[in-house]
């Protein structure tokens, strides 16, 4: 079997193209789905059923359907009918931050829910507010211990990011199947694109590492 | 006739099915030191808890210098600035240093300048016996030494009542007399207490008026010198006849 380092070499600008997009949409989803997935979280610790019960939906929705299937219905329903046309770059913004929001969701409240009782009891018998509780006592250390949580989610989305290309983001795994198609060559697309997935997802392990000693 | 600076009336307080404190009628006084003794269960804990609405009772009143706990319009996290509370597991925060602990309420609720609160958290470690320990965090800290750090960061809201929910109950034998000395101290300068415990020698040397709860009511109260030496009633007598 040949390898044929010159046909990577030579494809490599794209596949950089390719990988700075998919950095990109999984930063964008990584941070607007915490975002979003604290709101969620917070709905779903709501004292009553009804309040609890759309976010309840929302959590199970994202979690029990498969992540194409959620995709698709973004990229060819969801963004068409609010912005008339579809648009590959947005759908992958929308499609990963949604899914993302309902495992952030799950993160957030197992972490706050696992700190003692007697943190907020402590907290609010000195006067203070549930919200100040939850800034300056709750939250600091619930965060602490959601860092192994999250780590898993962000590779999770890096990964998932890939399913993506099949309504043509132009992210890397896009440009590897393109690249695929040009040369008909298996290993060289394919070996690539695992390895430059594999240096993303382990550096982000590497800085939650980091994250979580310095916390 | 002194208005008390605690007033509960017909207090009823019930998880789910099960009642836990039935129409207690307490009267707490300034300067007062009131120890709360009883078994295990008894409802102690709980009827401290609703001083400070930890636990929301069912019925009756609560009023701290007059003003209704009851009533939906008052203001609970103000009554809450007023009234320290010191736990049984301490519940330091973990994530900030001891001197951080201390000084968050006071800037944080009181608006105190960083400078000003420092200033008082030094002033209650001193105070404390536990100036060192500043800066570090509460996991190096020994059980006495954490639960006088728990003393410290109550009292520096300056708070006209402190509450104790057995203050020494989670810590080594050894630790227990530093503990009860910081607490004697408060009640020496005239701090109004309500102490929930087991160590009957503190309700005896320290408390001015002892409360006996059995099965959610207040079976007796007097004097240290009329529970422990003269009880009336014969469930007092048992559990003294226990535990001392």
């Amino acid at each position: 079997m040949d390898f044929r380092f010159d046909i990577i070499i030579h494809y490599l600008p794209v596949l950089l193209r390719g990988t700075m997009l998919t950095i990109g949409v999984s930063l964008v989803s990584i941070l607007v789905g915490s975002i979003l997935g604290l709101g969620v979280g917070f709905g779903k610790m709501a004292p009553r059923w009804y309040w609890r019960w759309p976010f309840h939906c929302y959590i199970n929705f994202f979690r029990g359907t498969p992540l194409i299937v959620q995709i698709l219905i973004v990229h060819f329903g969801l963004i068409p009918a609010f912005y008339g046309s579809t648009n590959a770059l947005l759908s992958a913004f929308v499609a990963l931050s949604l899914n993302s929001a309902a495992y952030s969701a799950e993160i957030f409240r197992a972490g706050i829910q696992s700190i003692d009782q007697g943190q907020q009891e402590a907290a609010l018998s000195l006067g203070m507010s549930k919200r100040q509780a939850m800034r300056f006592i709750i939250l600091p250390q619930a965060i602490k211990r959601m860092i192994p949580a999250f780590g898993n989610e962000f590779i999770v989305l890096v990964k998932d990011s890939s399913l993506m290309s099949v309504v043509a983001t132009q992210e890397l795994m896009y440009w590897t199947t393109t690249m695929k198609g040009q040369y008909l060559r298996i290993w060289e697309p394919y070996l690539t694109a695992a390895l430059i997935y594999f240096i993303l997802t382990y550096s982000l392990s590497k800085l939650l590492n980091v994250v979580e000693r310095r916390l | 006739m002194l208005e008390p600076i605690i007033s509960v009336k017909n207090l009823y307080k019930a998880f789910g099915s099960h009642t836990v404190l039935t129409d207690i009628n307490v009267d707490i006084y300034n300067q007062e030191v009131v120890v709360v003794i009883g078994p295990s269960g008894s409802g102690k804990s709980t009827f401290l808890r609703c001083l400070n609405l930890l636990e929301e009772p069912q019925s009756g009143e609560i009023r701290i210098e007059g003003t209704s706990l009851m009533d939906k319009s008052t203001k609970i996290n103000d009554i809450r600035t007023e009234l320290g509370m010191v736990f049984q597991q301490f519940n330091l925060f973990p994530h900030k240093k001891v001197i951080e602990n201390i000084m968050l309420a006071p800037v944080q609720v009181r608006k105190w300048t960083p400078d000003k609160a420092r200033r008082k958290a030094l002033e209650l470690l001193d105070k404390v016996g536990l100036s060192e320990k500043a800066e570090v965090y509460p996991a190096s800290l020994s059980g006495g030494q954490a639960q006088r750090v728990a003393i410290a960061r109550a009292l520096a809201m300056e708070p006209k009542i402190m509450l104790f929910d057995e203050p020494t109950s989670a810590l080594d034998p050894e630790m227990v007399g530093e503990v009860l000395a910081v607490m004697k101290e408060l009640a020496r300068e005239g701090m109004t207490m309500v102490v929930v415990t087991h160590e009957m020698g503190f309700a005896r040397e320290v408390g001015d008026r002892v409360i006996f709860m059995e099965q959610g009511v207040v079976v007796e109260e007097g004097t240290p010198e009329q529970v422990f030496g003269n009880p009336k009633q014969e469930r007092t007598q048992l559990f003294l006849s226990k535990v001392l």
